[in-house]
């Protein structure tokens, strides 16, 4: 089948990309102190709104020029790494976590476990996403671990209608109704015959989550919401970017730029691992 | 003393409206037996299958009659002694070997885990005992095979592996749902002629489901013929063949094609055939509603 041979190869390489990307971004961001060249924090308004380093008046060390502050914008990105990659793990394993599992119990055991986990999805998501996180870190207060919790208790939704309608489509084949037969549980069969043929699904979700998450945090931050103001964040430096657009475009192109490449690296190398996961795409 | 494998009696079956899928359903297969049951689409042939096995959809009903299984009444056990008996006393063939095998599981630890997790067999036993059925249904690289996830197979291979583990746990009853149905005719005949050889030697007793009379003819000792859920006619194979009884039957011989004579003019079944059957069936109904309400 050619058709599937040309949409693995694509698939390789998007996974291969956006994993580059990814790993690349997660490195930097563990290793910040040892990598970014400059303080993330330190101001200098000797260097203030420096462009990047093809430009004229760029000064070497400061890669991509910097603020309004003096302050180096590519160290200020690869701190603000760290921030989103903590929130994109905590916060899309925390949904994950809540979602799929409920997904699994309503997809599979039908019923009166279905009706009322569907309905609550249903009350949850029709709440405005974005409202609904404002609204939450408001009561929370902010800082990073009330950002995790407010991405997590919004977004657990789109794990458990994913999960729940592949766990639905599962359930109805036959080896379901073999295994019945045979004398297995409905938990052993739930969790060892039809979760790891929903795994791929819950992987690609969880990618895409940590994307989101990262959009996520970067709007709260850009309004100012998230976590402290002087850790730099990918959405802060976004807001300060905006600005000074006119006498500083770099400000606000870079971390634009950084934020929809991962987000994007995210979605994809999700897609790319389901395909690599199923034995059926495979 | 009843020593039937599996003895159904007046078996009737609800859906939510009230319409009966099972009509006082009868029939026995005795042990070592292939009984065929023979029906057109829709008849409930395998509604019968799952409801012995104790699988029938949610929204099925059963409201009378009794199941019993090697002379345990199904119906008298709890949920989960019926399991356990179910699961030790029988298996199924099924129709779609792509479906009923897991799609995430390789071949192997699929087939084997039944016997060591359900039935409590050593893996290494249970490792040999899936060897020897694969050999018996003429698998002749089981180490491929067992490596192999299903849609790396061919539909005949996941058709014998199926075969295999049914019979691997010598169950006394396999129900086999048209299990030559969604294969091309060449691996039709093969897969029929080792259900056949694997019924003959481990000596298991078969609830053959299917609408082909020819595999009838071929593999059964005895028939039921099944419209509208109702049983219309009993008979030993042979007696059916050289003299069916029933109309219905009647009409449906007249409608299979023959090996002999692929082109001869198949009859449809007639008006006066489906009226009287129509009739037949609103009498059951009406005899049954009474004492029912
Ligand atoms: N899940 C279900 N819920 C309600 N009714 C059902 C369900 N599945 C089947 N039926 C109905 O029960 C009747 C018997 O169906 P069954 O599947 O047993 O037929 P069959 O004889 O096996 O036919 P086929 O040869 O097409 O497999 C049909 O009229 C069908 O519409
Ligand atoms: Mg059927």
């Amino acid at each position: 089948m050619d058709d599937g041979r040309i949409s693995r190869h694509g698939s390789g390489a998007r996974l291969w990309l956006a994993g580059g990307w990814l790993l690349l971004a997660l490195l930097a961001a563990i290793f910040a102190p040892l990598v970014a060249p400059q303080d993330p924090l330190a101001q200098d308004l000797m260097f203030e709104r420096l462009p990047p380093f093809w430009m004229s008046g760029a000064e070497p060390g400061f890669w991509l020029g910097t603020d309004s502050l003096g302050r180096d914008l590519l160290s200020r990105l690869i701190f603000g790494a760290r921030i989103a990659f903590i929130v994109a793990f905590a916060a899309a394993l925390a949904a994950c976590l809540v979602g799929s599992t409920l997904g699994l119990v309503a997809g599979y055991f039908g019923g009166w476990a279905d009706r009322i986990i569907s309905r609550i999805v249903d009350v949850w998501m029709a709440f405005p996403p974005v409202l609904f996180a404002i609204l939450l870190v408001a009561v929370l207060g902010t800082g990073l671990s009330s950002v995790i919790i407010a991405i997590a208790v919004i977004d657990w939704t789109r794990f458990c209608r994913v999960i729940r309608a592949e766990t639905m489509g599962q359930a109805r084949m036959d080896y379901v109704e073999n295994a019945r037969i045979a004398g297995y549980g409905r938990i052993g069969i739930m969790l060892r015959e039809v979760l790891p043929n929903v795994v791929p699904s819950i992987v690609a979700l969880l990618s895409l989550e940590m994307g989101i998450a990262v959009i996520v945090e970067a709007i709260l931050s850009f309004v100012n919401l998230s976590i402290s103001t002087d850790d730099p964040t990918w959405g802060g430096i976004i807001a300060e970017g905006r600005l000074s657009i006119h006498q500083a475009w770099w400000v606000l192109v870079f971390p634009l730029v950084t934020l929809i490449l991962t987000v994007l690296s995210f979605s994809q190398f999700g897609e790319g691992l389901k395909a690599r996961f199923d034995p059926v795409l495979r | 003393m009843n020593a039937s494998c599996l003895n159904i009696a007046n078996l009737s079956a609800v859906l939510p409206n009230g319409a009966r899928v099972l009509r006082s359903v009868s029939l026995s297969v005795q042990p070592g037996e292939v009984r065929a049951l023979v029906g057109e689409s829709g008849a409930g042939k395998t509604m019968i299958g799952k409801a012995v096995l104790g699988v029938l959809p949610p929204s099925v009903r059963i409201v009378e009659g009794d199941m019993l299984l090697e002379g345990e009444d199904l119906g008298r056990l709890q949920p989960k002694a019926r399991r356990t008996l179910i699961g030790a006393r029988t298996a199924l063939i099924p129709q779609d070997p792509l479906t009923a095998l897991n799609p995430s599981r390789r071949i192997g630890p699929q087939m084997t885990d039944r016997l060591v997790r359900i039935l409590g067999w050593s893996g290494q036993g249970a490792d040999a005992r899936i060897r020897q059925l694969l050999d018996e249904v003429q698998i002749r690289d089981p180490d491929r095979v067992l490596k192999c996830y299903p849609h790396e197979l061919s539909g005949g291979m996941r058709q014998r592996v199926l075969i295999a583990a049914a019979f691997a746990a010598e169950p006394r009853l396999i129900v086999a749902d048209e299990p030559t149905t969604a294969l091309d005719v060449t691996v039709q005949k093969q897969i029929l002629r080792l259900i056949a050889q694997l019924q003959r030697e481990h000596g298991t007793a078969i609830l053959f489901v299917t609408h082909d009379l020819g595999v009838v003819a071929k593999i059964s000792q005895k028939v039921s013929v099944l419209y509208a859920g109702k049983v219309v006619e009993e008979a030993e194979t042979a007696a059916l063949f050289a003299a069916p009884q029933h109309p219905y039957t009647r009409a449906l011989m007249a409608a299979t094609p023959r090996y002999t004579d692929p082109f001869a003019s198949l009859k449809p079944v007639d008006d006066a055939v489906l009226a009287g059957l129509a009739a037949e069936i609103a009498a059951a109904d009406q005899a049954w509603r009474r004492p029912h309400g």
